[in-house]
């Protein structure tokens, strides 16, 4: 063999082993990922991919005055329900007015549980993750409190629990010092229900929220999504969220 | 490096002791705050959910950019063959550590759940994050230069130092990018958002670094008695001066290309000409302080060889460079995230309004302790080993330098 084969083959070696040191960790993680999400989706439950849940919000019949969402979440998930610089507001209600038309809006912003969530990818542990059914939440027990999704989410979802938490919820667990968001009340959608915003919406409020699977072409979200002009908060970000406005293109 | 003799420095004085103890007191302050931080939360400090990062990174990062510039002169002397600058490398290496170890001390103490960094910070690694690369960045700089120090003091390792030398200068160069990397792959804010902060970062680096070491060496150098000849000094000082000149060619780039696109020209108008705080700490702070008069200084035909204001210059860069990170950190966050491009935004949450932020004591202690157990850090090595030539008068370096050729 040549010096230059030789030399050649030495360094394709090694090019090689960095390789599989820098690739190792990220197939392992894949795996363990896996294996995690399958075990929440339980034995015989669903597979990755097969469902997604999304909303879709109707402006339209979102009025300006009306709170029941947000009143329905804090109770939900134990939250303050203060609106002070430091507390966790997992859904609020943004007023917009156009500014060159003035035409005003009135619409509920929350996780928009996005496909590629930035969130997910800055999170330095894996406490920011999605899950089987296209959820994203927080492993409270991973978080370590950087606060890099508070600096990464575009739509200002999550929050970082700044007080001391008393009374929870013991479905929906939260921690001091750790962030946190909507999980479309993921305990409430493994029971068969849906989350409390759409519920209230459905019932004291204007009936602006419609939940579902958008994996499922027969839902009524799917179909609905599918048949009129719907808008992806910041889209020009490719985050692909799972919520989508109507009324407002 | 035979005609150079390394040294620990001789202080049994009280002036040395006196240091030592006087950083004691602020490290211990800033690890109270931390206590305090950790016991009763984040509710303590003036952060809140729109300022998610506030001064104590301001201090961490500064910190961490300056580390791997304060490794510059090290590089300059093994990696680019310049031999003036090998008497020095011992010094620049350590106070590389040091500060690494001091912005990181700060970093972690700031944590929602700091009592996780081993538990799961250090056994649970998300790679799509470029906070878990950099904790195998900073690890691997502390590893590498320590090697690198270890080739350049034990005599029978010397044939090694060229080789550490270039590793720790290329991952010198990754570790900034990492760090420039956690505010360049912030896409949702119009401050952040761009390549160019990678590379604005390292130039930071070189200026904030060289400025701390400049002022180490001469403190260091003047308490115990020994000399800095003007051979050394007029070099550094120009070095100082290309740094300070490239950090606003960079930061004028930055904002020209924001202002040219039409998206960001709210946001650039708002730090440049109406962001009250921000933008008087952007213009008076970074460019008048931290950048123009360090240049005036060096550059003057009277005042730049005085080695007084020589070191006033270097205070100016480091004063500069903390409100420039200031302005980068919080200035960055004060400005509202735009949801609805075109549109005018409000909600209960503070969207469509520009941030107020008001640090707590809390912060600044612990700010001020991560630079106290830097400065410790150095104090306590140049005592115990020999990382400082005995002389750096001019014949000596003049020596040097002719061997090296």
């Amino acid at each position: 063999m040549s010096e230059v084969n030789k030399e050649r083959r030495q360094l394709l070696g090694a090019g090689a082993a960095v390789a599989s040191l820098v690739v190792a960790p990220g197939v392992f993680l894949v795996t363990a990922g896996k294996g995690r999400a399958d075990e929440e989706a339980g034995e015989a439950g669903p597979q990755w991919g097969k469902v997604r849940w999304g909303m879709l919000v109707d402006t339209a019949k979102c009025s300006s005055g009306c709170t029941q969402c947000v009143s329905a979440c804090d109770k939900e998930n134990h939250l303050s329900g203060e609106t002070l610089p430091t507390s966790s507001q997992w859904i609020r209600k943004m007023e917009l007015t156009d500014r060159e038309t003035g035409k005003s809006y009135s619409l509920p912003m929350m996780c928009q549980h996005c496909d590629n969530a930035p969130c997910v990818d800055v999170c330095p542990t894996g406490a920011s993750f999605k899950r089987w059914d296209g959820i994203v939440s927080v492993d409270r027990h991973l978080c370590i409190g950087c606060r890099y999704c508070l600096m990464a989410c575009p739509y200002k979802a999550r929050s970082f629990v700044h007080h001391p938490v008393t009374d929870q919820n013991p479905d929906v667990p939260r921690g001091q010092g750790c962030a946190e968001s909507c999980d479309f009340c993921k305990h409430r959608i493994d029971e068969g229900q849906i989350p409390a915003c759409v519920e209230a919406c459905g019932s004291t409020g204007g009936g602006a929220l419609l939940f579902g699977d958008l994996n499922d072409p027969k839902s009524e979200i799917s179909q609905r999504v599918a048949t009129i002009a719907t808008l992806q908060v910041r889209a020009d970000l490719g985050t692909e969220p799972a919520v989508r406005y109507e009324g407002i293109l | 490096m035979s005609s150079v003799v390394f040294r620990e420095i001789e202080s049994r004085g009280k002036g040395y002791y006196g240091i030592l103890a006087a950083l004691g007191v602020v490290i211990l302050a800033g690890l109270a705050a931390a206590y305090n931080m950790e016991t009763r939360g984040h509710i303590i400090t003036g952060m809140n959910q729109q300022i998610v990062w506030g001064l104590p990174h301001v201090f961490a990062v500064f910190m961490i950019v300056a580390a791997s510039g304060a490794l510059n002169v090290a590089s300059i002397g093994s990696v680019f063959g310049k031999s003036m600058y090998k008497p020095l490398a011992p010094l620049s290496g350590l106070l590389a550590i040091a500060l690494l170890v001091g912005g990181l001390t700060v970093l972690m103490l700031d944590l929602g759940r700091p009592d996780r960094i081993v538990t799961v910070a250090m056994t649970h690694f998300n790679f799509s994050s470029i906070f878990a690369l950099n904790v195998f960045l900073y690890t691997g700089f502390m590893t590498i230069v320590a090697i690198y120090l270890w080739t350049m003091m034990e005599r029978r390792m010397n044939p090694f130092t060229k080789a550490a030398g270039v590793a720790a200068f290329i991952w010198r160069l990754l570790l900034t990018t990492g760090t420039g990397s956690i505010f360049g792959f912030l896409v949702a804010r119009q401050l952040y958002d761009s390549a160019l902060l990678a590379p604005t970062f390292i130039v930071m680096s070189f200026a904030y670094g060289l400025a701390i070491f400049i002022l180490v060496l001469m403190a260091a150098y003047n308490w115990t008695g020994r000399e800095i000849g003007d051979v050394i000094m007029m070099r550094l000082k120009k070095l100082l001066a290309i740094f300070i000149a490239a950090m606003l060619y960079f930061v004028a780039v930055y904002h020209v290309t924001n202002i040219y696109y039409a998206e960001r020209r709210a946001v650039e108008a708002w730090l440049l000409l109406h962001g009250g705080i921000q933008t008087e700490l952007f213009w008076i702070g970074q460019i008048l302080v931290g950048s123009i008069l360090p240049l005036v200084i060096l550059f003057h035909p009277k005042w730049g060889k005085s080695r007084a204001m020589i070191a006033s210059a270097c205070g100016l860069v480091i004063v500069g460079g903390l409100i420039q990170m200031y302005v980068t950190i919080i200035g960055g966050q004060a400005y509202p995230l735009v949801l609805f491009p075109g549109m005018k935004e409000s909600s209960t949450f503070y969207d469509g309004v520009v941030h107020p932020y008001y640090p707590s004591g809390y912060e600044l202690f612990l700010g001020l302790g991560g630079v106290a157990i830097a400065l410790f850090i150095v104090a306590v090595g140049i005592k115990v080993l020999r990382f400082l030539p005995e002389s750096l008068e001019d014949h000596v370096v003049r020596a040097h330098h002719g061997e090296g050729h």
